[in-house]
Protein backbone atom coordinates (compact mmCIF):
# COMPACT_ATOMS: atom_id res chain seq x y z
CA UNK A 1 0.00 0.00 0.00
CA UNK A 2 3.21 2.34 1.05
CA UNK A 3 4.22 1.61 -2.75
CA UNK A 4 0.98 2.94 -4.28
CA UNK A 5 1.74 6.24 -6.52
CA UNK A 6 -0.93 8.69 -4.93
CA UNK A 7 0.97 11.40 -6.33
CA UNK A 8 -0.62 14.25 -8.48
CA UNK A 9 0.13 17.25 -10.63
CA UNK A 10 -1.11 20.80 -11.05
CA UNK A 11 0.70 22.40 -13.69
CA UNK A 12 4.13 22.71 -12.84
CA UNK A 13 3.46 21.73 -9.12
CA UNK A 14 4.02 18.31 -7.77
CA UNK A 15 1.76 16.69 -4.31
CA UNK A 16 2.70 13.60 -2.41
CA UNK A 17 -1.16 13.10 -2.35
CA UNK A 18 -4.04 14.72 -4.28
CA UNK A 19 -6.06 15.72 -1.13
CA UNK A 20 -6.00 19.44 -0.11
CA UNK A 21 -8.09 21.35 2.47
CA UNK A 22 -10.53 23.91 0.42
CA UNK A 23 -10.02 27.46 0.50
CA UNK A 24 -12.36 29.21 3.19
CA UNK A 25 -12.87 26.02 5.08
CA UNK A 26 -9.19 25.67 6.69
CA UNK A 27 -8.43 29.14 7.71
CA UNK A 28 -4.79 28.89 7.55
CA UNK A 29 -4.14 25.48 8.81
CA UNK A 30 -3.31 26.38 12.11
CA UNK A 31 -7.00 25.50 13.51
CA UNK A 32 -6.64 21.98 12.58
CA UNK A 33 -2.87 21.20 12.85
CA UNK A 34 -4.46 20.00 16.56
CA UNK A 35 -5.97 17.33 14.40
CA UNK A 36 -3.90 15.74 12.22
CA UNK A 37 -0.33 16.94 10.81
CA UNK A 38 -0.47 19.42 7.99
CA UNK A 39 2.18 17.62 5.95
CA UNK A 40 0.67 14.75 5.81
CA UNK A 41 -2.20 15.84 3.27
CA UNK A 42 -1.51 17.26 -0.31
CA UNK A 43 -1.85 20.46 0.48
CA UNK A 44 -3.27 23.12 2.24
CA UNK A 45 -5.24 25.95 0.40
CA UNK A 46 -5.40 29.10 2.45
CA UNK A 47 -8.63 31.09 2.90
CA UNK A 48 -8.91 33.91 0.12
CA UNK A 49 -7.16 36.73 1.14
CA UNK A 50 -7.90 40.03 0.02
CA UNK A 51 -5.10 43.34 -0.44
CA UNK A 52 -6.39 45.02 2.74
CA UNK A 53 -7.84 43.68 6.28
CA UNK A 54 -11.44 43.27 5.57
CA UNK A 55 -13.96 42.59 7.87
CA UNK A 56 -16.38 40.70 5.94
CA UNK A 57 -20.38 40.60 6.16
CA UNK A 58 -22.66 41.17 9.12
CA UNK A 59 -23.93 38.09 11.01
CA UNK A 60 -25.82 35.90 10.90
CA UNK A 61 -23.32 34.43 8.85
CA UNK A 62 -24.61 30.53 8.56
CA UNK A 63 -27.57 28.58 7.78
CA UNK A 64 -27.68 24.70 8.08
CA UNK A 65 -29.87 23.30 5.18
CA UNK A 66 -30.53 19.44 4.06
CA UNK A 67 -27.08 17.80 3.80
CA UNK A 68 -25.67 21.44 3.53
CA UNK A 69 -25.30 24.69 4.41
CA UNK A 70 -24.93 28.59 3.60
CA UNK A 71 -22.36 30.86 4.37
CA UNK A 72 -21.94 34.51 3.78
CA UNK A 73 -18.46 35.39 5.84
CA UNK A 74 -17.50 37.64 2.85
CA UNK A 75 -13.88 37.38 2.84
CA UNK A 76 -13.08 38.35 6.49
CA UNK A 77 -9.24 38.37 6.61
CA UNK A 78 -5.98 40.10 7.69
CA UNK A 79 -4.90 41.00 4.37
CA UNK A 80 -2.16 40.08 2.54
CA UNK A 81 0.81 41.96 4.05
CA UNK A 82 -0.35 39.87 7.02
CA UNK A 83 -1.04 37.10 5.63
CA UNK A 84 2.28 36.66 4.19
CA UNK A 85 3.93 37.69 7.03
CA UNK A 86 2.80 35.54 9.19
CA UNK A 87 0.35 32.60 8.17
CA UNK A 88 2.63 31.35 5.22
CA UNK A 89 5.97 31.45 7.18
CA UNK A 90 4.06 29.49 10.01
CA UNK A 91 3.00 27.00 7.72
CA UNK A 92 6.31 26.26 5.89
CA UNK A 93 7.98 25.65 8.91
CA UNK A 94 4.83 22.86 9.56
CA UNK A 95 6.73 21.74 6.07
CA UNK A 96 3.20 21.61 4.19
CA UNK A 97 2.63 22.16 0.79
CA UNK A 98 0.85 25.29 0.67
CA UNK A 99 -1.65 26.96 -1.92
CA UNK A 100 -2.94 30.71 -1.33
CA UNK A 101 -6.04 31.71 -2.77
CA UNK A 102 -6.53 35.48 -3.36
CA UNK A 103 -9.44 37.55 -4.24
CA UNK A 104 -9.43 40.69 -5.29
CA UNK A 105 -12.65 43.86 -6.42
CA UNK A 106 -10.70 44.75 -9.34
CA UNK A 107 -7.96 43.24 -11.52
CA UNK A 108 -5.12 45.65 -10.25
CA UNK A 109 -5.95 43.92 -6.80
CA UNK A 110 -5.43 40.53 -8.42
CA UNK A 111 -2.44 41.89 -9.72
CA UNK A 112 -0.80 43.24 -7.05
CA UNK A 113 -1.88 40.51 -4.56
CA UNK A 114 -0.19 38.11 -7.42
CA UNK A 115 3.01 39.99 -7.28
CA UNK A 116 3.22 39.88 -3.26
CA UNK A 117 2.32 36.24 -3.77
CA UNK A 118 5.13 35.84 -6.24
CA UNK A 119 7.75 37.80 -3.61
CA UNK A 120 7.10 35.02 -1.11
CA UNK A 121 9.07 31.29 -0.35
CA UNK A 122 7.30 28.00 -0.20
CA UNK A 123 4.04 28.63 -1.79
CA UNK A 124 3.53 25.62 -4.51
CA UNK A 125 0.64 27.24 -6.49
CA UNK A 126 -2.10 30.80 -6.38
CA UNK A 127 -5.59 29.93 -6.67
CA UNK A 128 -7.27 33.15 -7.68
CA UNK A 129 -11.13 33.04 -6.49
CA UNK A 130 -12.84 35.22 -9.24
CA UNK A 131 -16.20 33.10 -7.84
CA UNK A 132 -16.95 34.18 -4.41
CA UNK A 133 -20.43 34.70 -4.26
CA UNK A 134 -20.45 36.69 -1.13
CA UNK A 135 -19.36 40.31 -2.51
CA UNK A 136 -21.40 43.05 -1.82
CA UNK A 137 -22.34 43.36 -5.94
CA UNK A 138 -23.07 40.51 -7.60
CA UNK A 139 -21.71 42.18 -10.76
CA UNK A 140 -17.89 41.52 -8.71
CA UNK A 141 -18.38 37.77 -9.39
CA UNK A 142 -15.72 38.21 -12.30
CA UNK A 143 -15.98 34.06 -12.80
CA UNK A 144 -19.78 35.15 -13.90
CA UNK A 145 -18.45 37.17 -17.14
CA UNK A 146 -16.37 35.60 -19.34
CA UNK A 147 -14.13 38.87 -20.19
CA UNK A 148 -13.81 39.96 -16.56
CA UNK A 149 -12.63 36.58 -15.88
CA UNK A 150 -10.26 36.48 -18.79
CA UNK A 151 -9.03 40.11 -18.00
CA UNK A 152 -8.09 39.17 -14.16
CA UNK A 153 -6.40 36.12 -15.28
CA UNK A 154 -4.49 37.66 -17.97
CA UNK A 155 -3.05 40.28 -14.96
CA UNK A 156 -2.21 37.64 -13.10
CA UNK A 157 -0.46 35.73 -15.43
CA UNK A 158 1.36 39.28 -16.61
CA UNK A 159 2.54 39.60 -12.80
CA UNK A 160 3.57 35.52 -12.64
CA UNK A 161 5.15 34.23 -15.44
CA UNK A 162 4.99 30.69 -14.45
CA UNK A 163 7.34 30.51 -11.64
CA UNK A 164 4.06 28.44 -9.67
CA UNK A 165 0.89 27.23 -11.30
CA UNK A 166 -1.74 29.84 -11.60
CA UNK A 167 -5.54 28.06 -10.66
CA UNK A 168 -8.44 29.57 -11.31
CA UNK A 169 -11.15 29.13 -9.45
CA UNK A 170 -15.06 29.03 -10.96
CA UNK A 171 -18.54 29.18 -10.48
CA UNK A 172 -20.90 27.11 -11.08
CA UNK A 173 -23.50 29.93 -10.80
CA UNK A 174 -22.90 30.07 -15.28
CA UNK A 175 -24.85 29.08 -18.29
CA UNK A 176 -21.87 27.79 -19.98
CA UNK A 177 -18.86 27.32 -17.84
CA UNK A 178 -17.05 25.36 -20.19
CA UNK A 179 -16.96 28.40 -22.34
CA UNK A 180 -16.00 30.37 -18.94
CA UNK A 181 -13.08 27.80 -18.61
CA UNK A 182 -11.61 27.94 -21.86
CA UNK A 183 -11.95 31.79 -21.59
CA UNK A 184 -9.70 31.54 -18.12
CA UNK A 185 -7.13 29.02 -19.80
CA UNK A 186 -6.51 31.34 -22.75
CA UNK A 187 -5.64 34.06 -20.37
CA UNK A 188 -3.14 31.83 -18.85
CA UNK A 189 -4.44 30.12 -16.15
CA UNK A 190 -2.37 26.36 -15.28
CA UNK A 191 -5.55 24.58 -13.54
CA UNK A 192 -9.20 25.35 -12.62
CA UNK A 193 -10.57 25.04 -9.58
CA UNK A 194 -14.43 23.76 -9.57
CA UNK A 195 -16.67 24.77 -8.05
CA UNK A 196 -17.21 27.04 -5.97
CA UNK A 197 -20.35 27.59 -3.44
CA UNK A 198 -23.86 27.53 -5.44
CA UNK A 199 -25.55 30.96 -4.30
CA UNK A 200 -28.92 30.41 -2.04
CA UNK A 201 -30.80 31.67 0.42
CA UNK A 202 -32.98 30.86 3.40
CA UNK A 203 -35.60 32.78 4.92
CA UNK A 204 -36.13 32.68 8.54
CA UNK A 205 -39.82 31.98 9.71
CA UNK A 206 -39.65 33.58 12.68
CA UNK A 207 -38.64 36.92 11.15
CA UNK A 208 -39.72 36.30 7.87
CA UNK A 209 -37.15 37.71 6.01
CA UNK A 210 -33.48 36.45 4.76
CA UNK A 211 -31.62 34.46 7.33
CA UNK A 212 -28.32 35.57 6.27
CA UNK A 213 -26.71 39.20 7.24
CA UNK A 214 -25.71 39.38 3.78
CA UNK A 215 -29.34 38.05 2.23
CA UNK A 216 -27.38 35.57 0.26
CA UNK A 217 -25.49 33.01 0.84
CA UNK A 218 -23.07 30.09 -0.62
CA UNK A 219 -24.43 26.47 -0.56
CA UNK A 220 -21.68 23.96 0.21
CA UNK A 221 -22.07 20.35 1.34
CA UNK A 222 -23.10 17.51 0.24
CA UNK A 223 -26.25 18.99 -1.20
CA UNK A 224 -23.72 19.88 -3.82
CA UNK A 225 -21.58 17.53 -4.53
CA UNK A 226 -23.77 16.57 -8.16
CA UNK A 227 -23.24 19.88 -9.49
CA UNK A 228 -19.39 19.32 -8.68
CA UNK A 229 -19.46 16.46 -10.52
CA UNK A 230 -21.04 17.39 -13.13
CA UNK A 231 -19.22 20.57 -13.75
CA UNK A 232 -15.57 18.86 -13.43
CA UNK A 233 -17.30 16.23 -15.83
CA UNK A 234 -18.13 19.06 -18.84
CA UNK A 235 -14.99 20.82 -18.34
CA UNK A 236 -12.53 17.57 -18.35
CA UNK A 237 -14.14 16.53 -21.86
CA UNK A 238 -13.93 20.00 -22.77
CA UNK A 239 -10.18 20.30 -22.10
CA UNK A 240 -8.82 17.08 -20.93
CA UNK A 241 -5.20 18.79 -20.78
CA UNK A 242 -6.34 21.01 -18.27
CA UNK A 243 -6.13 19.56 -14.28
CA UNK A 244 -8.88 20.12 -12.21
CA UNK A 245 -8.60 20.61 -8.41
CA UNK A 246 -12.28 19.48 -7.80
CA UNK A 247 -14.45 20.94 -4.64
CA UNK A 248 -18.32 20.43 -3.87
CA UNK A 249 -19.43 18.36 -0.63
CA UNK A 250 -16.65 16.05 -0.47
CA UNK A 251 -17.51 14.18 3.21
CA UNK A 252 -15.62 10.53 2.21
CA UNK A 253 -12.83 8.66 0.34
CA UNK A 254 -15.90 7.50 -2.42
CA UNK A 255 -17.02 11.21 -2.81
CA UNK A 256 -13.37 11.72 -3.89
CA UNK A 257 -12.93 9.11 -5.66
CA UNK A 258 -15.95 10.29 -7.88
CA UNK A 259 -14.58 13.61 -8.75
CA UNK A 260 -11.70 12.19 -9.65
CA UNK A 261 -13.13 9.70 -12.11
CA UNK A 262 -15.09 13.05 -13.62
CA UNK A 263 -11.28 14.88 -14.02
CA UNK A 264 -10.32 16.06 -10.99
CA UNK A 265 -6.77 15.40 -10.64
CA UNK A 266 -7.01 17.01 -6.81
CA UNK A 267 -9.79 17.09 -4.50
CA UNK A 268 -10.25 19.72 -1.67
CA UNK A 269 -11.88 18.72 1.44
CA UNK A 270 -14.24 21.87 2.95
CA UNK A 271 -17.34 22.07 4.58
CA UNK A 272 -16.63 18.73 5.88
CA UNK A 273 -14.05 19.66 8.18
CA UNK A 274 -16.74 21.31 10.00
CA UNK A 275 -18.43 18.47 10.90
CA UNK A 276 -15.64 16.36 11.31
CA UNK A 277 -11.64 17.71 12.05
CA UNK A 278 -10.17 14.67 10.80
CA UNK A 279 -12.12 14.35 7.56
CA UNK A 280 -8.95 15.53 4.92
CA UNK A 281 -7.13 12.98 6.60
CA UNK A 282 -9.52 10.67 6.61
CA UNK A 283 -10.60 11.04 3.26
CA UNK A 284 -7.52 10.78 1.91
CA UNK A 285 -6.96 7.48 3.68
CA UNK A 286 -9.91 6.26 2.41
CA UNK A 287 -9.36 7.03 -0.90
CA UNK A 288 -5.98 5.46 -1.13
CA UNK A 289 -7.87 2.07 0.27
CA UNK A 290 -10.48 2.44 -2.45
CA UNK A 291 -8.25 3.37 -5.47
CA UNK A 292 -6.34 0.38 -4.13
CA UNK A 293 -9.45 -2.07 -4.11
CA UNK A 294 -10.77 -0.55 -7.27
CA UNK A 295 -7.16 -1.56 -9.14
CA UNK A 296 -5.94 1.35 -10.24
CA UNK A 297 -1.90 1.16 -10.19
CA UNK A 298 -1.95 4.90 -9.47
CA UNK A 299 -3.56 7.73 -8.63
CA UNK A 300 -3.02 9.65 -12.32
CA UNK A 301 -4.61 6.37 -13.94
CA UNK A 302 -8.12 7.33 -12.74
CA UNK A 303 -8.42 10.51 -13.30
CA UNK A 304 -10.94 11.21 -16.13
CA UNK A 305 -11.65 7.66 -16.12
CA UNK A 306 -15.65 8.43 -16.71
CA UNK A 307 -14.64 9.51 -19.73
CA UNK A 308 -13.40 6.22 -21.46
CA UNK A 309 -14.93 5.12 -24.51
CA UNK A 310 -17.38 2.18 -24.12
CA UNK A 311 -16.25 -1.10 -24.00
CA UNK A 312 -12.83 -0.05 -22.16
CA UNK B 1 2.27 23.57 16.62
CA UNK B 2 -0.20 26.22 17.08
CA UNK B 3 -2.24 27.25 20.32
CA UNK B 4 -5.39 27.31 19.16
CA UNK B 5 -7.92 24.23 20.13
CA UNK B 6 -4.54 22.59 22.34
CA UNK B 7 -6.34 20.24 24.45
CA UNK B 8 -9.14 19.68 22.37
CA UNK B 9 -9.62 15.88 21.38
CA UNK B 10 -12.22 13.96 18.83
CA UNK B 11 -13.37 10.78 20.24
CA UNK B 12 -16.47 8.70 20.45
CA UNK B 13 -18.01 9.18 24.13
CA UNK B 14 -20.42 7.00 25.98
CA UNK B 15 -23.87 8.24 27.16
CA UNK B 16 -23.64 7.30 30.99
CA UNK B 17 -26.95 8.88 31.95
CA UNK B 18 -29.42 11.00 30.33
CA UNK B 19 -32.18 12.52 32.50
CA UNK B 20 -35.14 14.72 32.47
CA UNK B 21 -34.66 17.60 35.04
CA UNK B 22 -37.76 19.92 34.43
CA UNK B 23 -37.30 21.31 30.46
CA UNK B 24 -34.08 19.93 30.13
CA UNK B 25 -32.18 16.86 29.73
CA UNK B 26 -28.94 16.37 31.98
CA UNK B 27 -26.70 14.14 29.98
CA UNK B 28 -23.82 12.75 31.33
CA UNK B 29 -20.71 11.38 28.74
CA UNK B 30 -18.10 9.23 29.54
CA UNK B 31 -14.42 11.51 28.45
CA UNK B 32 -12.23 9.62 30.56
CA UNK B 33 -8.62 11.23 31.02
CA UNK B 34 -9.82 14.33 29.31
CA UNK B 35 -12.18 16.01 32.12
CA UNK B 36 -8.43 17.24 32.76
CA UNK B 37 -8.56 19.62 30.27
CA UNK B 38 -11.58 20.66 30.48
CA UNK B 39 -12.32 24.58 32.72
CA UNK B 40 -15.49 26.31 33.17
CA UNK B 41 -16.56 28.16 30.11
CA UNK B 42 -15.43 25.63 27.49
CA UNK B 43 -17.83 23.68 25.68
CA UNK B 44 -18.00 20.68 23.38
CA UNK B 45 -18.84 20.29 19.58
CA UNK B 46 -21.65 17.30 19.39
CA UNK B 47 -22.11 15.29 15.93
CA UNK B 48 -26.13 14.85 16.09
CA UNK B 49 -28.67 12.97 13.81
CA UNK B 50 -26.31 9.69 13.13
CA UNK B 51 -24.05 8.68 10.06
CA UNK B 52 -26.91 8.93 7.43
CA UNK B 53 -28.17 12.27 9.07
CA UNK B 54 -28.58 15.09 6.88
CA UNK B 55 -27.28 17.41 9.35
CA UNK B 56 -23.97 18.27 8.57
CA UNK B 57 -23.35 20.58 11.34
CA UNK B 58 -22.10 19.40 15.10
CA UNK B 59 -24.17 20.90 17.90
CA UNK B 60 -22.19 23.28 20.56
CA UNK B 61 -22.97 23.07 24.29
CA UNK B 62 -21.40 24.41 27.19
CA UNK B 63 -19.59 21.82 30.01
CA UNK B 64 -21.81 21.95 32.51
CA UNK B 65 -19.63 20.78 34.76
CA UNK B 66 -16.67 17.88 34.72
CA UNK B 67 -16.18 15.20 37.56
CA UNK B 68 -14.16 11.93 38.20
CA UNK B 69 -15.60 9.11 40.33
CA UNK B 70 -13.88 5.49 40.68
CA UNK B 71 -17.13 3.95 38.99
CA UNK B 72 -17.27 6.01 36.15
CA UNK B 73 -13.79 7.54 35.32
CA UNK B 74 -14.09 10.99 34.29
CA UNK B 75 -17.31 12.62 32.93
CA UNK B 76 -18.76 15.56 31.27
CA UNK B 77 -22.32 17.01 32.35
CA UNK B 78 -24.18 18.84 30.05
CA UNK B 79 -28.04 20.85 30.03
CA UNK B 80 -29.26 20.68 26.80
CA UNK B 81 -32.79 21.99 26.18
CA UNK B 82 -34.29 19.78 23.63
CA UNK B 83 -35.04 22.65 21.47
CA UNK B 84 -34.04 21.97 17.38
CA UNK B 85 -34.03 18.95 15.58
CA UNK B 86 -30.00 18.46 16.66
CA UNK B 87 -30.58 18.46 20.57
CA UNK B 88 -33.74 16.73 20.38
CA UNK B 89 -31.49 13.56 18.64
CA UNK B 90 -28.96 14.26 21.37
CA UNK B 91 -31.80 13.99 24.16
CA UNK B 92 -33.49 11.20 22.55
CA UNK B 93 -30.07 9.24 22.78
CA UNK B 94 -30.05 6.53 25.50
CA UNK B 95 -27.43 5.49 28.01
CA UNK B 96 -24.96 2.88 26.17
CA UNK B 97 -25.55 5.48 23.29
CA UNK B 98 -21.91 6.65 21.85
CA UNK B 99 -21.63 10.48 20.66
CA UNK B 100 -19.23 11.87 18.51
CA UNK B 101 -17.56 14.76 20.33
CA UNK B 102 -14.40 17.51 19.78
CA UNK B 103 -13.86 18.88 23.22
CA UNK B 104 -12.92 20.90 25.67
CA UNK B 105 -12.60 23.99 22.86
CA UNK B 106 -13.06 27.56 23.27
CA UNK B 107 -12.02 29.77 26.36
CA UNK B 108 -12.53 29.42 29.66
CA UNK B 109 -13.79 31.74 32.49
CA UNK B 110 -10.79 33.57 34.20
CA UNK B 111 -10.19 32.24 37.86
CA UNK B 112 -9.07 35.12 40.32
CA UNK B 113 -5.95 34.68 42.19
CA UNK B 114 -7.02 36.46 45.34
CA UNK B 115 -10.24 35.56 46.84
CA UNK B 116 -12.77 38.35 45.65
CA UNK B 117 -16.66 38.87 45.37
CA UNK B 118 -18.32 37.18 42.48
CA UNK B 119 -21.47 37.19 41.22
CA UNK B 120 -22.46 34.42 38.25
CA UNK B 121 -25.38 35.28 36.43
CA UNK B 122 -27.57 32.93 34.56
CA UNK B 123 -30.49 33.01 31.94
CA UNK B 124 -32.62 29.83 30.96
CA UNK B 125 -30.17 26.94 30.91
CA UNK B 126 -27.38 28.62 30.32
CA UNK B 127 -26.91 28.79 34.35
CA UNK B 128 -25.58 25.07 33.52
CA UNK B 129 -21.66 25.84 33.33
CA UNK B 130 -21.80 28.15 36.22
CA UNK B 131 -22.80 25.99 39.18
CA UNK B 132 -19.37 23.90 37.40
CA UNK B 133 -17.86 27.76 37.99
CA UNK B 134 -19.23 28.22 41.43
CA UNK B 135 -17.14 25.06 42.49
CA UNK B 136 -14.18 26.42 41.31
CA UNK B 137 -14.30 29.88 42.79
CA UNK B 138 -15.29 28.74 46.28
CA UNK B 139 -12.23 26.57 46.71
CA UNK B 140 -10.46 29.76 45.68
CA UNK B 141 -12.01 31.14 48.59
CA UNK B 142 -14.50 33.53 46.66
CA UNK B 143 -17.65 34.62 47.74
CA UNK B 144 -20.03 33.52 44.82
CA UNK B 145 -23.73 34.64 45.12
CA UNK B 146 -26.04 33.69 42.09
CA UNK B 147 -29.02 35.37 39.82
CA UNK B 148 -31.17 32.95 37.34
CA UNK B 149 -33.65 34.13 35.22
CA UNK B 150 -36.21 33.11 32.78
CA UNK B 151 -39.08 33.96 31.17
CA UNK B 152 -40.92 31.13 33.41
CA UNK B 153 -40.38 28.96 36.12
CA UNK B 154 -40.31 25.70 33.70
CA UNK B 155 -37.06 27.26 32.19
CA UNK B 156 -34.94 27.59 35.25
CA UNK B 157 -32.29 25.20 35.89
CA UNK B 158 -31.09 25.38 39.42
CA UNK B 159 -29.91 21.69 40.55
CA UNK B 160 -30.14 20.95 44.57
CA UNK B 161 -26.48 19.98 44.58
CA UNK B 162 -25.37 23.11 42.84
CA UNK B 163 -27.19 25.50 45.24
CA UNK B 164 -24.57 24.22 47.59
CA UNK B 165 -21.61 25.19 45.93
CA UNK B 166 -23.12 28.88 46.34
CA UNK B 167 -23.66 31.68 48.91
CA UNK B 168 -27.05 32.95 47.97
CA UNK B 169 -29.05 32.24 45.03
CA UNK B 170 -31.85 34.33 44.04
CA UNK B 171 -34.58 33.33 41.21
CA UNK B 172 -36.29 36.10 38.73
CA UNK B 173 -38.91 35.26 35.88
CA UNK B 174 -40.46 37.47 33.98
CA UNK B 175 -44.29 36.12 34.74
CA UNK B 176 -43.59 35.60 38.20
CA UNK B 177 -44.11 31.81 38.41
CA UNK B 178 -40.74 31.46 40.16
CA UNK B 179 -38.75 33.35 42.62
CA UNK B 180 -39.41 37.55 42.03
CA UNK B 181 -41.18 38.93 39.45
CA UNK B 182 -39.17 40.81 37.38
CA UNK B 183 -35.65 40.57 35.21
CA UNK B 184 -32.26 38.70 36.30
CA UNK B 185 -30.39 42.11 35.78
CA UNK B 186 -32.44 44.42 37.64
CA UNK B 187 -30.60 43.81 41.13
CA UNK B 188 -27.18 43.80 39.50
CA UNK B 189 -26.70 48.31 39.29
CA UNK B 190 -27.35 48.81 43.17
CA UNK B 191 -24.77 45.40 43.86
CA UNK B 192 -22.51 47.17 41.42
CA UNK B 193 -22.99 51.25 42.86
CA UNK B 194 -22.72 49.80 46.68
CA UNK B 195 -19.40 48.21 45.86
CA UNK B 196 -20.41 44.24 46.44
CA UNK B 197 -18.86 43.03 43.47
CA UNK B 198 -15.84 42.46 41.90
CA UNK B 199 -16.39 39.93 38.91
CA UNK B 200 -19.28 38.96 37.06
CA UNK B 201 -19.64 35.87 35.39
CA UNK B 202 -22.55 35.88 32.65
CA UNK B 203 -24.22 33.19 30.60
CA UNK B 204 -27.39 33.42 28.81
CA UNK B 205 -29.09 34.95 25.82
CA UNK B 206 -27.08 37.83 24.17
CA UNK B 207 -29.55 40.31 25.43
CA UNK B 208 -29.10 39.76 28.97
CA UNK B 209 -24.74 40.04 28.48
CA UNK B 210 -25.18 43.28 26.86
CA UNK B 211 -27.58 44.67 29.57
CA UNK B 212 -24.86 44.08 32.36
CA UNK B 213 -21.80 44.87 30.49
CA UNK B 214 -23.87 48.67 29.92
CA UNK B 215 -24.26 48.08 33.91
CA UNK B 216 -20.87 47.71 34.35
CA UNK B 217 -19.18 49.84 31.76
CA UNK B 218 -18.47 53.02 33.92
CA UNK B 219 -17.53 50.43 36.74
CA UNK B 220 -14.28 48.91 37.59
CA UNK B 221 -16.52 44.97 37.93
CA UNK B 222 -14.99 42.73 35.24
CA UNK B 223 -17.37 41.15 33.31
CA UNK B 224 -16.73 37.88 31.98
CA UNK B 225 -19.52 36.54 29.46
CA UNK B 226 -19.74 33.29 27.64
CA UNK B 227 -21.67 34.46 24.55
CA UNK B 228 -23.64 32.52 22.04
CA UNK B 229 -23.54 32.97 18.91
CA UNK B 230 -24.20 30.45 15.65
CA UNK B 231 -21.23 28.03 15.19
CA UNK B 232 -20.83 25.84 11.70
CA UNK B 233 -17.31 24.47 13.14
CA UNK B 234 -16.90 25.35 16.89
CA UNK B 235 -12.71 25.37 15.91
CA UNK B 236 -11.61 28.77 14.41
CA UNK B 237 -11.87 27.89 10.41
CA UNK B 238 -15.56 28.35 9.12
CA UNK B 239 -15.54 31.93 10.57
CA UNK B 240 -19.38 32.48 11.10
CA UNK B 241 -19.45 33.07 14.84
CA UNK B 242 -17.91 36.28 14.28
CA UNK B 243 -18.46 39.21 17.15
CA UNK B 244 -17.23 42.48 16.77
CA UNK B 245 -14.66 43.43 19.98
CA UNK B 246 -12.77 45.90 20.60
CA UNK B 247 -8.48 45.02 21.03
CA UNK B 248 -5.84 46.73 23.39
CA UNK B 249 -5.27 48.92 20.45
CA UNK B 250 -8.89 50.32 20.29
CA UNK B 251 -9.10 48.64 17.20
CA UNK B 252 -11.67 46.52 16.45
CA UNK B 253 -11.80 42.80 15.19
CA UNK B 254 -14.20 40.50 14.21
CA UNK B 255 -13.38 37.45 16.86
CA UNK B 256 -14.48 33.70 16.77
CA UNK B 257 -17.04 33.30 19.32
CA UNK B 258 -15.48 29.10 19.25
CA UNK B 259 -11.76 30.34 19.51
CA UNK B 260 -11.68 33.63 21.22
CA UNK B 261 -14.53 33.01 23.04
CA UNK B 262 -17.07 32.00 24.36
CA UNK B 263 -15.97 33.61 27.30
CA UNK B 264 -15.09 37.39 26.32
CA UNK B 265 -14.48 40.50 28.19
CA UNK B 266 -17.74 42.08 28.03
CA UNK B 267 -16.37 45.69 28.66
CA UNK B 268 -15.02 44.81 24.80
CA UNK B 269 -17.73 43.50 22.64
CA UNK B 270 -19.17 46.17 20.67
CA UNK B 271 -22.60 45.12 21.19
CA UNK B 272 -24.10 47.84 19.30
CA UNK B 273 -22.19 46.44 16.21
CA UNK B 274 -23.57 42.72 16.90
CA UNK B 275 -24.98 41.74 13.48
CA UNK B 276 -23.86 44.60 11.73
CA UNK B 277 -21.19 44.88 9.03
CA UNK B 278 -18.98 47.42 10.45
CA UNK B 279 -18.57 50.65 8.03
CA UNK B 280 -14.62 51.25 7.69
CA UNK B 281 -12.24 48.12 7.21
CA UNK B 282 -10.16 47.35 10.24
Amino acid sequence: MSNFDFSTTLGNAFFNTPIFTASGCASSGKELAQFFPLNEIGAVVTKSVMNKPRYGRPTPRMAETPSGMLNSIGLQGPGIDAFLAKDVPWLVEQKSRVIVSIAGETVEEYATLARKVRSVPGISALEVNISCPNVENRGLVFACDPDASRRVIDGVRRTIGGEIPIIAKLSPDVTNLPAIAQGVVDAGADGLALINTVLGMVINLDSMRPHLGGKTGGLSGPAIRPVAVRAIYQVHAAMPQVPILGMGGVSSGRDALELILAGASGVSVGTASFGNPHAVIEIQRELQELLIAKGFPTLKSAIGYAHREEGQ
Amino acid sequence: MSEINRGASHLLAPVLANKRVGQYHQIVLGIGDLVKSCRPGNFVAIKVGGDSSRMILRRAFAISRVAESVSFGGTMELIVAPHGTGSKWLCSQSEGAEVDIVTPLGTAFGIPTQPVNALLVGGGYGSAPLFGLAEVLKARGCKVDMLLGASTGGKIYAPMEGKRSVNSLKIFTEDGSMGELGRVTEPILKLVEDKLVDVIYSCGPMGMLRAISEITANSDVVHQCAVEEAMACGIGICMTCVLPVRGESGQISMLRSCIDGPVMDGAQVQWDLVGQAPEVAP
